[in-house]
């Protein structure tokens, strides 16, 4: 029989319980759910965006009411809950009684209101749910002076959402440096120096006397005398579990409503999750750890064991441009050492907390591109001790287990080869370093060594290392080129967090030395300006590499090769015709099956491109980037279709795949492939992106590459359907989009990050995973189209493929 | 001089380069990000890549196929590489491209 469940309390984690019922069991359970508030579940999370007018409401409704609706979840929302009755087992709301049978209270936290008087004034608000988020934009609307009491996470997101409103804000904070449980103080003032350049006022060690005004709060009273003017005052110095009605019940309750591993309170008939819990001594106020405690009370209501357990937290603040992470235990200790390291300049700063070998704590600001990586060795407790000379350098600074790498270089002889693409062997390089050039770039300029592909980059400052000794310092990170002293990340976090939004502006604001930069950093530059500002910002053929610019590769003659798309390798007799007939029209030399799929015409004349493209439009072929940093082909076997062993239409995702991705530029080449059983015949395990179809659904692998390095993928995820499938692929393709350094293929981005970040992102954070879905398809709807019809159909842009003039004719006469 | 009309200047693109047939073979125009004209062989001396495809940027270009980077000024080519590309007068005048023919073997303008 169905049992009653009644569920008080519409957030995150109840929601996520009502979820993980509805996947399992849609009818185990008939289900009644409480809200105070008027409305459903939405994600608290991104109330800071919305704040700031970078969202609205809309977009951060995780359960919509015709969603409650299909489910078949009773919504008594706007309504109070006044009492349960565990004798016999009713909860009594304002409008009427509902029986259970088992019982989830989730009522979440109530803030923490600091009771000076003049508190209970109506523009003194708190920063809780989306009631007092439009109560702030609305005063923001008419004031234009605000006071935050509390410079922890909320009142710092409350303050720059405020400041993006408009309005002037001054931060109160009662101790000596912002966000103290997070930060240590160094970090804290980094973060107060960026929140001050923005215009924000900051006043640590300010206790709040009193809010004074008449009818309304009109100026806040501190301890010091000092009186400042706020025509909105918000009040957000800390949260505490609200746990009234699990007390009138008089069910076990500490600082939060006590619950054991299964969620169970001291009723066994009642559960309690989320802010309102307090399990083993903690009490929980993120968001990773209540998805848990979801998944644990569903399993628990199911009969299924399961337990939960707290772990490690790492915290971010969600303010753009302000970059800082923390985890762990930062506290000094006599049995504790510390590692820093800062680059004032930059405004960079970090710190590791070492105790007995094992890193326990870590804070970063303005870098903290490794700090997933960090907090990984902090949860597994591993032993550092071997890395620690290099730990704070992060991940990518960790070789091998050679017991002395400079060794091996040593006793290469003058004539090894260090730099293939170059052909400079190492008794060039030596001579150079002898001759003055002491660090990496004056090698490339001096011999052109690892000034291709890079590869030989650590055989050369190993060199570098055993030619100069001591006097070599490895520099922590290379600037993009020598136009610039700022590194790709860095100018990848500047871009978005000053909003820079033309190259004119980068090279401007960023200090560029040149006037308008160099053939490495234009592309890159260019790059990420259309990545992260895809309607703002037109791309810039001139500082694209020439095959981007002509949209076909240039062969070692100067001539092109063209190579038209075959959507999942599938091709038709009209399309084979079409491509011989234009081979013979414009007579290409070679005609060569590629590795992708498709075929290649070798040998084009750059003033035939826009008409062998037309040729070819007209039998409905498109350009298959072939040439592009960007999504390059999907290759697919022939799945359920023809297979005996097939489990899944790939063929037919692998189309699906290729039409929803084309045209999109990305970091590096971006390749995929799909196989329709784990025989695996479309090699995808070796692609950027694979997907290997099963039986029940479909595996989703990433980081795979077989260039200048081989790389089998790692599996990000399984899915069930293949529009799932596509979801995460396209998710997975913006995260790289907006993240990866350019020229950086996924595997090679996908060390520093750590795929443990990826999954959180876009495995665990469904909300997440639909928000880049849905900025990869802002981007599409610029970039999903064929250059080629483009470039031949516009006669001015046609005309660039054709010499300018003609000088020899009349020189014959 | 010889001055012979090639065009009007927007026919480049800004940052960018066009090719020219002349008696002495291609002869690459390109435009600088200030507005500049310069005219050089469209041939890079390494291994013979198309100049006029290359990244135009303060005076220089980048060579697509190697990365030479050449000053357009002079033609010499920059850093660790040896090789000089011829270049030739060049100026605009009222928005008009004008290259001296007998720089680039034309005996006149006819």
């Amino acid at each position: 029989m169905t049992q009653k469940l009644v569920i008080i309390g519409a957030g995150m984690a109840s929601g996520r319980v009502i979820e993980h019922l509805l996947d399992a069991d849609p009818n185990a359970y008939d289900i009644t759910l409480f809200n105070a508030e008027p409305r459903g579940n939405y994600n608290r999370i991104m109330l800071s965006p919305v704040l700031s007018g970078e969202k609205t409401y809309e977009e951060i409704v995780t359960h919509s009411d015709d969603w409650y609706a299909q489910n078949g979840v009773t919504c008594r929302f706007g309504e109070h809950v006044v009492n349960i009755d565990r004798e016999m087992k009713v909860v009594e709301g304002e409008n009427g009684h509902v029986p259970y049978d088992k019982l989830i209270i989730a009522t979440g936290s109530a803030p923490f209101i600091i009771p000076v008087p003049g508190h209970d004034l109506p523009n003194v608000i708190s920063y809780r749910d989306l009631d007092d988020t439009n109560a702030m934009i609305e005063a923001a609307g008419k004031g234009s002076k605000a006071v935050v009491i509390g410079g922890g996470l909320l009142g710092l997101e409350a303050a720059a959402g405020l400041k993006e409103r408009g309005m002037n804000v001054t931060v109160l904070h009662l101790m000596g440096h912002l966000m103290e449980r997070q930060l240590d103080e160094a970090a804290g003032y980094l973060l107060r120096k960026d929140l001050e350049a923005r215009g924000i006022t900051v006043k640590t060690q300010a206790a709040t006397k009193a809010i004074l005004g008449e009818g309304r709060a009109e100026a806040v009273l501190l301890e010091s005398g000092e009186t400042l003017g706020a025509d909105l005052v918000v009040m957000a110095v800390g949260i505490r579990p609200e746990t009234r009605l699990a007390t009138d019940a008089h069910l076990d309750v500490a600082r939060g409503i006590e619950v054991n591993a299964q969620m169970q309170t001291s009723d066994p008939d009642i559960y309690a999750v989320g802010e309102c819990v307090e399990f083993d001594g903690h009490l929980f106020g993120l968001v990773a750890p209540l998805y848990d405690q979801a998944k644990v009370l569903a399993d628990s209501l199911l009969g299924q064991p399961s337990a939960f357990v707290v772990k490690e937290l790492a915290t971010k603040l969600k303010v753009t441009g302000c970059d800082l992470f923390s985890a762990g235990d930062f506290a000094g200790g006599e049995t504790r050492e510390d590692i820093v390291f800062r680059d004032p300049s930059r405004g960079i700063y970090k710190r590791l907390v070492i105790e007995e070998d094992r890193l326990i704590g870590a804070v970063m600001y303005g870098d903290t591109a490794d700090g997933s990586w960090f907090f990984g060795l902090i949860k597994d407790g591993t032993d550092i001790e071997e890395m620690r000379e290099t730990l704070i350098f992060g991940p990518a600074f960790q070789g091998g287990a050679s017991a002395d790498p400079l060794s091996a270089v040593a006793a290469l002889p003058p004539e090894a080869e260090i730099c293939g693409c170059n052909g400079v062997c190492k008794g060039q390089i030596t001579s150079a370093i002898e001759g003055g050039a002491t660090d990496l770039g004056a090698i490339r300029a001096k011999t052109k060594a690892s000034a291709s592909c890079g590869t030989c980059t650590g055989l050369v400052e190993q060199l570098l290392s055993v030619t100069l000794g001591d006097e070599y310092a490895a520099p922590q990170a290379q600037p993009i080129c020598g136009c610039t002293s700022h590194t790709h990340e860095d100018v990848r976090r500047l871009i978005k967090s000053q909003e820079l939004k033309s190259q004119a502006a980068v090279w401007q604001e960023l200090g560029w030395t040149t006037p308008n930069g160099c053939h490495s950093c234009r592309p890159a530059v260019n790059y990420y300006l259309l990545a992260d500002w895809p309607l703002e910002y037109q791309d810039d053929p001139q500082s694209r590499f020439v095959n981007e610019r002509k949209h076909a590769n240039i062969q070692k003659d100067g001539t092109f090769s063209v190579v038209p798309r075959m959507w999942g390798g599938i091709t038709t007799p009209e399309e084979l015709r079409a491509i011989a007939d234009a081979a013979d029209r414009y007579n290409v030399p070679t005609v060569k099956v590629t590795g992708g799929q498709r075929i290649d015409l070798l040998g084009v004349r750059g003033e035939d491109l826009p008409a062998i493209w037309s040729d070819l439009n007209g039998a409905g072929l498109v350009s298959g980037h072939a040439y592009s940093k960007g999504l390059r082909t999907v290759k697919t076997c022939v799945g359920t279709d023809h297979c005996r062993f097939g489990t899944q239409d790939s063929t037919g995702l692998g189309i699906k795949l290729e039409k929803h991705l084309w045209g999109s530029w990305t970091p590096h080449k971006l390749k995929l492939a799909v196989s329709g059983c784990p025989r695996n015949c479309a090699e995808a395990t070796c692609k950027d992106i694979g997907v290997i179809c099963v039986d029940s659904g479909y595996e989703i692998h990433v980081g795979g590459a077989a260039g200048m390095e081989i790389k089998g993928t790692e599996v990000l995820c399984k899915v069930e359907t293949e529009e799932d499938a596509i979801k995460v692929i396209s998710a997975m393709t913006q995260i790289y989009r907006e993240n990866a350094k350019y020229l950086d293929r996924i595997y090679k981005w996908l060390a520093k990050v750590g795929l443990d970040w990826v999954k959180t992102q876009i495995v665990d954070d469904l909300e997440n995973r639909k928000a880049l879905a849905e900025r990869f398809a802002l981007s599409q709807s610029v970039y999903r189209k064929d250059p080629w019809a483009e470039h031949a159909q516009n006669q001015t842009v046609r005309a660039q493929y054709a010499p300018l003039a003609n000088l020899t004719l009349e020189a014959a006469e | 001089m010889n001055w012979i009309d090639i065009g009007p200047i927007d026919s480049i693109p800004l940052y960018g380069a066009r090719v020219i047939k002349t008696p002495v073979g291609c002869v690459a125009l390109f435009r600088t990000g200030q507005d500049e004209v310069f005219a050089a062989d469209d041939r890079c001396p390494h291994k013979g890549g198309p100049l006029s495809e290359g990244i135009v940027h303060g005076q220089s270009v980048t060579c697509p196929l190697h990365n030479w980077v050449f000053d357009l000024n002079i033609g010499e080519a920059q850093g660790a590489d040896e090789g000089r590309i011829s270049t030739y007068p060049v100026r605009v005048e009222a928005g008009r491209l004008l290259i001296d023919g007998n720089a680039i073997g034309k005996r006149s303008a006819a």
